[in-house]
């Protein structure tokens, strides 16, 4: 076998009707880390089901740490650690008493099981904690003690569903330097977010998946690249019309600008940016408006996001289930990126 | 820094033995228990309340044959409706762990999965070994006596630890297959009603009307007492003992392995 901690092969599971995942490839270099993106609904959390051994897939086949999920789901088991969607935890026991459990469930003697709670209490914000119920917890201190067991027996291999929904700022910034730690120090990481800032920043490679398909792969940079060139970032002066703006800039962009009135901001997808400044000054001229700023960037990762799932446009674009079906995303950035905010 | 990853806790070891699994469940579920005031209420009030309750209200009306006090026919019977009521909170507990997703984290871990449900068991039995405890001496104070000796008393006691074990059994399977905590504690308490009033705990079978007879005389709830009352009594143990276990190897027979395939599927929404 390779040396991927996770290889997924043309996994499909339908529940009823629905088809949550509809043939995904995946690979999880070993000592990196991955994030799933997608919206709400695209099927993150029943691929980490199925890659955590929970779920079984109707079709294609999947290996963990080299182990098959459904052949071998014990040798899985030993590897991986799981932090779900919902903090799994006991209220009735104390923050530490859950972890010395989880811990001896994977087989650690209790003294190490127990400096082990104490260490990852610690890194975690949850030391002072630790011996309250966790009845008595927010749900920040729930989800960073549902984390903390998941690391417990130091697995080599992590899938992390959402792990900083619910958190406070500050929560999410000691849990992404304790994710940072880990990978640093050799584990694998799979990790679904709704987050773009947090993929971006935890993540080398970045899978977006939608309605049960992989509809881009590669790393941030590459996606942003598929949002198709540059865009020119106008701020009208306030009072003015940010619609007649947008009119004025009509047919030089690659595709519609998107306008977010509120922001008085209007943004322009442009396939070379700095060829269309000219054109743009003399436009704004003509019509005799004025703005108060002017960027030229590269698509935040979250335009990129929006044009390649596509989110709400009508109808559903072909797609490919390839990993790294490139093209897939180019076909509608004009409709999708109206829907910018 | 401090290493994350390397404490000398890579989970490279040994797996957890069965054992093992078992009994951190079982201390998890005791836990559990202590800290939720209306779970030691149930296990502790309830009993005593049923005890105290059957024998002053029924020991007047009822008279049965060769019996002097009413509570020793009755008492051995309520140890069969303490421990089928108190096990309802089992089917509760697991619906609860399936979607709290406590269940899908114990699936994630290297146990098996009969060691999740054998140590709620476990920890029932233990809990009922402690509401024997509390019902014997509640029954003593108002006039309770084991008439046939020690041996038969423990093994009375052993019986009614095995019927709690049967009891945990049939309710975690409900909880599992139902899902929901409530409709689980009422799926768990319907049956155990049901085989309580039409079997010979709180009076005997003959007076019954004939089409209930045949029912009651059947009723595992009838015979399970019938061998507790023998035990605590004095009288022929054989058959009813024999009937008794029966009884409970069938009903372990069925439901443990269709709770353990249930739990290898189950997986919260």
């Amino acid at each position: 076998m390779t040396d991927a901690a996770v290889v997924a092969e043309g996994l499909g599971k339908r529940f009823g009707p629905v088809v949550a995942l509809d043939g995904v490839d995946l690979e999880l270099p070993a000592r990196s880390v991955l994030g799933l993106l997608g919206p709400n609904g695209a099927g993150k959390t029943t691929l980490v089901r199925i890659l955590a051994t929970l779920l079984k897939p109707d079709r294609g086949r999947a290996r963990v740490a080299g182990f098959d999920v459904t052949g071998q789901p014990r040798a899985v088991r030993r590897r991986i650690g799981l932090s779900g969607q919902y903090a799994a935890v006991d209220p009735f026991l104390t923050g530490a008493e859950n972890l010395v459990m989880i811990g001896r469930l994977y087989g650690l003697p209790g003294r190490i099981a127990r400096r082990r709670a104490g260490e990852l209490t610690g890194q975690l914000g949850l030391a002072s904690v630790a011996g309250r119920l966790v009845r008595t917890y927010s749900g920040g201190m729930r989800r960073r003690l549902d984390v903390a067991a998941s690391l417990l027996a130091a697995p080599p291999v992590l899938f992390l569903d959402e792990p900083t929904t619910g958190l406070d700022p500050g929560g999410r910034l000691a849990l992404w330097q304790v994710l940072g730690d880990l990978t640093a120090e050799g584990a694998s990481l799979l990790l679904t977010t709704q987050y773009i800032e947090e993929a971006e920043r935890l993540a080398a490679t970045i899978v977006i998946i939608d309605h049960g398909q992989v509809v881009a792969t590669g790393t941030p940079d590459q996606l942003r690249a598929r949002a198709g060139g540059d865009r020119l970032d106008l701020r009208a002066r306030p009072g003015q019309d940010t619609r007649r703006l947008a009119g004025a800039l009509g047919g030089l962009g690659s595709a519609e600008p998107a306008v977010d009135e509120a922001a008085g901001r209007v943004v322009l997808p442009v396939a070379d940016g700095a060829a269309v400044l000219p054109a743009v000054a003399g436009r704004l001229a003509a019509a005799g408006l004025t703005i108060s700023a002017l960027a030229l960037r590269r698509p935040t990762l979250e335009e990129a996001f929006l044009a390649l799932t596509g989110q709400a446009a009508g109808s559903p674009q072909p797609r490919d289930a390839e990993t790294g079906g490139v093209h897939a995303a180019q076909a509608q950035p004009a409709r999708n990126a109206r829907r910018m905010r | 820094m401090t290493a994350i990853m390397t404490s000398g806790a890579a989970c490279h070891g040994r797996p957890a033995s069965a054992l093992t699994g078992i009994a951190v469940i079982t201390g998890r579920n005791l836990r559990r228990l202590i800290r939720v005031p209306t779970l030691l209420a149930l296990a502790t009030v309830q009993p005593v309340l049923f005890v105290l309750l059957f024998t002053y209200a029924f020991s007047g009306a009822v008279h049965v044959p060769g019996i002097s006090r009413y509570i020793d026919y009755l008492l051995p019977g309520v140890f069969v409706l303490a421990i089928g009521f108190g096990a309802s909170q089992t089917g509760v507990a697991i619906a609860e762990d399936l979607n709290t997703g406590m269940i899908d984290r114990f699936r994630s871990l290297p146990i098996t999965g009969s060691a999740v449900l054998a140590g709620r068991v476990a920890a029932d039995a233990l809990r009922n070994l402690f509401v024997l405890a509390l019902m014997i001496g509640t029954g003593a104070a108002a006039g309770f006596r084991f008439h046939a000796g020690p041996a038969p008393a423990l093994a009375a006691v052993g019986l009614a630890v095995a019927v709690s074990v049967a009891f945990s059994w049939i309710n975690l399977l409900l909880g599992l297959a139902v899902r929901d905590p409530e409709t689980a504690g009422l799926a768990g308490l319907f049956p155990v009603v049901i085989l309580f009033f039409t079997s010979s705990v709180l009076v005997p079978v003959a007076t019954m009307p004939g089409w209930l007879q045949a029912f009651a005389k059947a009723n595992p709830v009838t015979v399970i007492t019938g061998a507790l009352r023998a035990l605590c009594l004095g009288g022929p143990t054989a058959r009813p003992a024999i009937e008794a276990t029966a009884w409970l190897a069938g009903l372990l027979a069925v439901t443990i392995p269709a709770a353990i395939a249930r739990y290898r599927h189950a997986t919260s929404s």
